[in-house]
């Protein structure tokens, strides 16, 4: 039983919540992939559910927001329309990206989350850049940029950092770093990848502030993020923060038999399963009872049920979509782009 | 009008837009209290101050990444990327970020960046600081690519290209930054749109098109077969995507022939594209097979002069392959 005090009971419910809708979207996804009624790469984010509901609860709903592919989570956190994540994984009109994106891009400005990346790493600078925008227009915004054990790895992680650090200085980088090392780069265990498996010490070669904590506990990264966050706001300058935790499904959807790790060591992550935690502690302290539980799991079903068949019967795009948003002008300023069958 | 040098148009563009939108922001590596390493930013540190003119560290990928995201973020990033040899590193960056960020975004975002990038050779550069790279770019839906060849292009241009919602790479030949001198509108906001080719001189026997030096050595080149009785229709490109297919297909339909050259290597260059057009679409015009005449298909440019020579194309080379052309 978690001996850790309830610091602040609405985050706690109201993130359980949220964990439960991403869990069950989640497995959802899952189903709907091995189904055909999603194609392509499918990346779930089963396991790692406090890292991002802990981190968004201590954010602003205007803090920006960059991740890696994994992005699901991110979006639907985000308060993006769960029936426009599914149908983007669905490949339909109605999608968040009307079905440009799919699972591992989805964006929706409008709500700052600034997207997905499928290049691991590639979207640290982009992070760093817009740090550096909000404080040049004067807000006092932040960027959330998340980022896996894998991305440490990237010379643009190193670029980014340090820039990051640099900028920091003049309290003109309100980034925060947010390390989800889920053990794993797909099938390479840290220490396999990593000649310092120390992830958040690295950031220390760039006058970064850094911590780590324990990326299963929602409550421990709410707090972590809470402080952290009001930290870069005030200050301008970056912080990291290496959450620990695990991804309880494959790599991808396509990612079967697992040959990197045992059974054992996911039964025994398993039981450090971050909803689990939150629901004891929430029982613990006379927040949650069957009923209330029973009826959170109803209404999250419920969500990704409608969500699911808003995809099903939403039609996919039109021919024409194909060719458009490439210029800002009207087709760049050239004739309109040729459609596939015009050669 | 004024008379410029190419340098002083690039320089004097930079300014004025940053003069005229806060949100214009220049960084690269040593282009503020330096002035950057050929003196294109000269002045905009202290004009404009560090907040607005940013020296970054050596890594060009990041600066490129960190424009991407300062433009997303409601800026307009004006980076310069030292050699085109050196821009490489920021390849991803450009195509994988850059290109599909108004697709992936169903047109939320744009990317209003303009990348800086001096290119080419004819000055000993050697290996790492003599390349064209335009191939590579002009390949990407997403982009655009401009290449400037008058003092008053560099600037109308440049101007063009800061204030597009799209992201741009601007090519300045560095051979041109002292050697090319022209008029420039001294008065009022003087612009030059992204996309029109340009004819800079007329004639009925072939069409040369080109961009950036190659249309200086291209003048040189009509001038003397002008002596020898053939005339030549000089069409500065300027802009390589997107391209003016129209003026370019006006121009063969004038004179039947059509002569393209670039400096960059032949294999897979921007040439091809134009003389895949113009057979696939003005092939009724046509007396003569489209003809490139471009670098050769070296690794790179060496260092030794002959060599460096034997490797540029100039007005002589031109002129050899135009009179070989009307020949035919």
């Amino acid at each position: 039983m978690p001996e850790r005090l309830v610091v602040n009971t609405a985050v706690l419910l109201d993130g359980y919540r949220k964990m439960v809708l991403v869990r069950r979207f989640e497995e959802h996804a899952e189903r709907s992939f091995r189904r055909g009624k999603i194609g392509g790469y499918l990346h779930l984010y089963t396991g790692q559910e406090a890292v991002a509901t802990g981190v968004l609860a201590a954010a602003r709903e205007d803090d920006v927001v960059f991740t890696g592919y994994r992005d699901h989570a991110h979006a639907l956190l985000r308060g993006t329309d769960p029936n426009k994540v599914m149908a983007e994984l669905y490949g339909k009109r109605t999608g968040v990206c009307r079905g440009k994106g799919g699972s591992m891009h989805l964006i929706d400005v409008a709500r700052a989350f600034y997207g997905g990346y499928g290049i691991v790493g590639g979207h640290l600078p982009l992070a760093v850049g817009a740090a550096y925008a909000l404080r040049a227009h004067g807000t006092d915004r932040v960027c959330l940029c998340f980022l896996g054990d894998g991305a440490m790895n990237t010379g643009a992680f190193h670029e980014a950092a340090n820039l990051a650090g640099l900028w920091g200085r003049e309290g003109l980088c309100p980034v925060v770093f947010i390390v989800e090392n889920n053990q794993y780069g797909m099938g390479t265990s840290v220490p396999r990848a990593s000649a310092n498996p120390d992830l958040a010490s690295r950031f220390d070669a760039y006058a970064i502030p850094r911590e780590r904590c324990d990326g299963m506990d929602l409550e421990v990264v709410y707090e972590a993020a809470r402080r952290i966050v009001a930290e870069v706001r005030r200050g301008g300058r970056p912080h990291a923060v290496e959450a620990v935790t695990y991804r309880f499904a494959a790599h991808g959807a396509a990612d079967l038999f697992q040959p990197y790790r045992t059974k054992d060591e996911i039964e025994t992550w398993r039981k450090r399963d971050p909803i689990l935690l939150a629901e004891q502690r929430l029982r613990a302290a006379g927040l949650l009872d069957d009923a209330q539980a029973a009826e959170i799991a109803a209404w999250a079903d419920r969500t990704v049920a409608d969500a699911a068949a808003f995809a099903d019967s939403s039609p996919p795009p039109p021919p024409e979509d194909l060719l458009t948003d490439v210029y800002g002008t009207p087709a760049g300023g050239e004739a309109a782009p040729r459609a596939p069958s015009e050669g | 009008m004024a008379e410029k040098r190419f340098i002083d148009a690039i320089h004097d563009a930079l300014h004025e837009e940053m003069a005229r939108d806060e949100r214009v922001i220049v960084l690269g590596e040593d282009v503020g209290r330096k002035g950057g390493v050929f003196g294109v930013t000269e002045g905009l540190y202290e004009q404009f101050g560090e907040a607005r003119v940013l020296d970054t560290p050596l890594a060009e990928s990041m600066i490129i990444g960190v424009s991407i995201g300062m433009a997303v973020g409601g800026l307009i990033p004006v980076p310069e990327i030292q050699f085109a040899d050196f821009i490489h590193p920021a390849f991803d960056q450009i195509v994988s970020e850059a290109a599909r960020l108004r697709y992936r975004s169903c047109n939320d975002f744009g990317c209003p960046m303009t990348i800086r990038v001096p290119f080419g050779g004819g000055v000993h550069g050697a290996l790492y600081h003599s390349q064209s790279i335009e191939a590579f770019y002009a390949h990407v839906p997403g982009l655009k690519v401009v290449v400037p060849y008058t003092p008053a292009d560099a600037k109308g241009l440049l101007k063009s290209a800061i204030r597009d919602p799209d992201p741009v790479l601007y090519l300045e030949h560095k051979k041109m930054y002292r050697m090319v001198r022209g008029e420039v509108p001294a008065a009022g906001d003087h612009t030059v749109p992204i996309g029109p080719a340009v004819v800079r001189r007329t004639g009925r026997d072939l069409s040369i098109f080109a961009y950036g030096l190659m249309v200086h050595e291209a003048l040189q080149a009509a001038t003397v077969l002008s002596a020898e009785g053939i005339e030549a229709d000089v069409v500065d490109v300027r802009t390589l995507r997107p391209l003016d297919t129209q003026t370019i297909l006006g121009s063969v339909q004038r004179t039947s022939r059509a002569l393209i050259v670039h400096e960059d290597n032949r294999f897979g260059g921007f040439g091809a594209e134009i003389a895949a057009t113009i057979a696939e679409e003005g092939f009724r015009y046509l007396d003569a097979p489209p003809t490139r005449l471009c670098g050769p298909d070296v690794p790179a440019v060496p260092f030794s002069p002959p060599l460096e020579d034997w490797f540029m194309v100039d007005a002589e080379k031109i002129a050899a392959a135009a009179r070989r052309l009307v020949a035919y």
